[in-house]
């Protein structure tokens, strides 16, 4: 028993130190920020954006789809490294959750700031068409939020039920919001059997759900037929991309954690290295595809391709995708080879770079599309040939980002990081040697 | 009382399925002699003296007459999401006699009240490759047989109606701009902030149809939701042409039904059949299997100058505003 009071009082949710709290009022105040802007847009109509009848869509919709594409962290690690059985992922598993939700949900709020007339969403439901890609979507965001919730929350069933015990003397209010939520958890085989069995159906159930999340993302635009998206290597190429956002997030998150809540003894060296492996593993899969996209087309250089792919690699656009190949994919993959590349610090670095990289990538396959459309842009203001985000669509996708790094601070503040009972049950597993099933 | 409503009804199938049976087997005599006898069967012997609209007088079996239903909404005449009955809107655009006038597009701003920067219908300054000549090409929307932009609308706000047209009501759109990206013609436009159309809603008042249809070309424009051209379904429910037709001073635009096999360009009428074969016509990027309803004939055997429309080139422009 003193294991857990150990484990307990290095786990337990604590509160936020001086660091946490301006952190936290960074975050609020940004998010305000955005709202304000947000609420001017709907006023004024979105000729706040820099956008236009060529570039209909921009930075809205590409940060929707690095929202998308994070949230994959949660079938990539939980369901993907506890389908082969892979142990070293226990410490990692909660943040990927955290991030995960966080993502998803933010993905969901993101999606409606696009749109011109927020106020007929229900539209979406009331006149719904099935042959619509974003009618897809509608159902599919929904049922991911739903299963990525109870991904996070049937394994934190007995750690609520610890911590309620824990908190029970100190904070007693706490301790009964702690109760609540661990639904009666008193461990007994029975209830354990229901929730292993659970947490075993849901696990499957994030897999197909969440490839079916980024193959209709990608769909949203390879059913169309402009230049640059209408490509059948889009599903595949989402779904690589989408491991590589998520793997890179969590490895930036597990890095912070692991600094601001003193968490060497959990996540260790060890578990970066392997995230390391892993996240070189999915650099090179996505490698894989950008060469099946932007490579092939180059080779039978169909005018139209030519022109959208020249415009990257040389044109307009050549600094952004450069810096996007080489700091996202190169530099993490040859990097990540060494043994050293994969020490906490360089990860962490690794890991900012290929989010940071992720995100400007979705703007690369958004706006440059849009801006070579079949037929000469002509008849319009200059200003329309040209696309850059303008201050209220800063403004508000920073509030985005805010937002979404604000649940995941709120998750970590309530929410045990490590998995306390698992992590229990590992290290006595460990004394009596034998192994752990699931 | 229900269950004898259930009998009737099991009787009534019964019958029905029988009768049927004896249809197919006896052939036109039994069906014949079938319907007679159901007629002596509700005649209650009452006849009716009507006249008919050439004025003779006839009897009706009195159990034959019905009032007729009327509307209660005197102007909607026909269904707007069916669209005209055994109609099929078509187009013709004469690139040989294109000289970039633009009084298509003045009238068409016009009658439509666009008041944002991008007009519904364009004349485009193409030219295919160096060593081939240069030729203005108007657009209007396509509105495809295989329209991409209603595959893809999420709330069925753009719709394709039986007559060809490709409609939007404003009223439902949610502004995704999903149909925006999906149109490879790139002929719609977006609401960006609120249209200010203030003339526009006094001459609709004065005409007494102030209600946002898509009949009436969508009118007036709503924030936040998308317009396009629209075929004037408001000139066609008046017998008249399409604004950009009639405004034309080089006949470069024929409307009219690919049924009738009809265009007309308002002074002369022609076969679209024979017009296309005869002129070669073709569609706006046929390969993508889109089928628009605007045919173009080639510029060739051209009657005007190409550079006689560089003047009123404006590669900014499309819409006139009041400075």
């Amino acid at each position: 028993m003193e294991n857990y009071d150990k484990l307990l009082n290095d786990l337990a949710p604590q509160k936020f130190g001086k660091k946490g709290v301006i952190w936290t009022t960074i975050l609020v105040v940004l998010t305000i920020a955005g709202i304000i802007a947000y609420i001017d847009q709907v006023i004024k109509g979105q000729v706040v954006t820099n956008m236009n009848d060529y570039a209909l869509w921009g930075v809205y919709i590409s940060n929707f789809v690095f929202f998308v594409a994070t949230s994959f962290v949660g079938t990539v690690t939980v369901a993907v490294l506890r389908l082969t059985k892979n142990s070293w992922r226990t410490p990692i598993v909660r943040i990927a959750e955290i991030i995960s939700v966080s993502a998803i949900i933010m993905a969901g709020i993101t999606i409606t700031i696009d749109m011109g007339r927020p106020d007929r969403l229900l539209n979406l439901f009331i006149y719904g068409r099935m042959q619509s890609p974003i009618t897809w979507d509608v159902i599919i965001i929904p049922t991911y939020i739903t299963i990525s919730l109870l991904l996070l929350y049937f394994p934190l069933l007995p750690d609520f039920g610890l911590l309620k015990k824990h908190f029970k003397e100190k904070k007693p209010k706490l301790s009964k919001w702690y109760g609540k939520l661990s639904l009666n958890w008193t461990g007994s085989e029975a209830q354990k059997a229901i929730q292993t069995k659970s947490i075993k159906i849901i696990a499957i159930l994030i897999i197909p759900a969440g490839f079916m999340l980024q193959t209709i993302d990608a769909w949203l635009f390879s059913t169309l037929f402009r230049v640059g998206w209408d490509s059948t290597n889009l599903g595949a190429y989402f779904i690589s991309g989408a491991s590589v956002a998520g793997v890179g997030a969590l490895v930036s998150v597990a890095y912070v954690l692991q600094k601001a809540y003193k968490l060497e003894d959990y996540i260790t060296d060890y578990h970066f290295d392997k995230l390391g492996k892993f996240l070189v593993l999915v650099c090179l899969v996505y490698l894989y595809f950008n060469l099946n996209e932007y490579l092939i087309p180059q080779l039978t250089s169909k005018k139209e391709a030519t022109t959208h792919i020249n415009v990257l690699l040389t044109g307009q656009y050549a600094p952004l995708f450069w810096f996007v190949i080489i700091g996202g994919l190169i530099v993490p993959i040859i990097a990540l080879m060494f043994k050293k590349g994969r020490k906490p610090l360089p990860m962490f670095i690794i890991g900012l770079l290929v989010v940071v990289t992720s995100w400007w990538k979705r703007y690369l396959i958004v706006t440059p599309t849009l801006l070579h459309p079949f037929l000469p842009i002509q008849g319009v203001p200059e200003s329309w040939r040209h696309y850059f985000p303008s201050i209220h669509e800063w403004l508000i996708t920073i509030a985005t980002l805010a937002m979404a790094l604000l649940i995941i601070t709120i998750l970590v503040r309530y929410v045990p990081i490590i998995p306390i009972q698992r992590t229990a049950d590992e290290q006595e597993q460990l004394r009596t040697g034998k192994n752990l099933e699931s | 009382m229900e269950d004898q409503n259930k009998n009737s009804r099991r009787k009534f199938l019964d019958k029905g399925l029988k009768l049927g049976l004896a249809t197919a087997i006896g052939g036109m005599a039994i069906s014949k002699i079938s319907k007679l006898s159901a007629k002596s069967n509700t005649s209650n012997g009452e006849f009716v003296e009507l006249m008919t609209t050439d004025g003779t007088l006839i009897q009706v079996d009195a159990s034959e007459v019905v009032e007729i239903v009327h509307t209660t909404d005197p102007d909607k005449k026909y269904n707007v999401r069916e669209g005209k009955p055994n109609r099929k809107y078509v187009m013709v655009i004469d690139l040989a006699k294109c000289k970039n006038a633009l009084k298509c597009q003045t009238a068409c701003n016009k009658h439509h009240y666009i008041t944002g920067d991008h007009a519904w219908l364009k004349v485009y300054k193409m030219q295919e490759d160096e060593d081939t000549a240069p030729y203005w090409m108007p657009t209007t929307c396509m509105h495809c047989d295989h329209p991409a932009c209603v595959t893809v609308c999420p709330v069925d706000a753009t719709f394709k109606r039986r007559d060809g047209l490709v409609l939007i009501d404003n009223e439902r759109c949610i502004g995704c701009r999903f149909c925006m990206a999906a149109c490879p013609y790139s002929t719609r436009v977006f609401n960006w902030s609120e249209p200010n159309q203030g003339d526009m809603l006094m001459d609709m008042k004065m005409e007494g149809s102030c209600h946002s249809s898509p009949e009436y070309a969508g009118l007036p424009s709503v924030k936040g939701t998308v317009d396009k051209c629209d075929f004037c379904p408001h000139s066609i429910d008046k017998g008249e042409l399409p604004h950009c037709v009639t405004a034309c001073p080089n006949g470069v635009f024929y409307f009219g039904d690919k049924y009738e096999d009809t265009v007309t360009n308002g002074d002369e009428t022609l076969r679209l059949t024979k017009l296309l074969a005869d002129k070669s016509g073709y569609r706006l990027l046929e390969g993508l299997g889109t089928h628009p309803s605007v045919y173009y004939l080639p510029p060739v055997d051209r009657l005007v100058d190409f550079k006689e429309g560089l003047e009123s080139f404006t590669d900014f422009k499309s819409v006139d505003k009041p400075e």
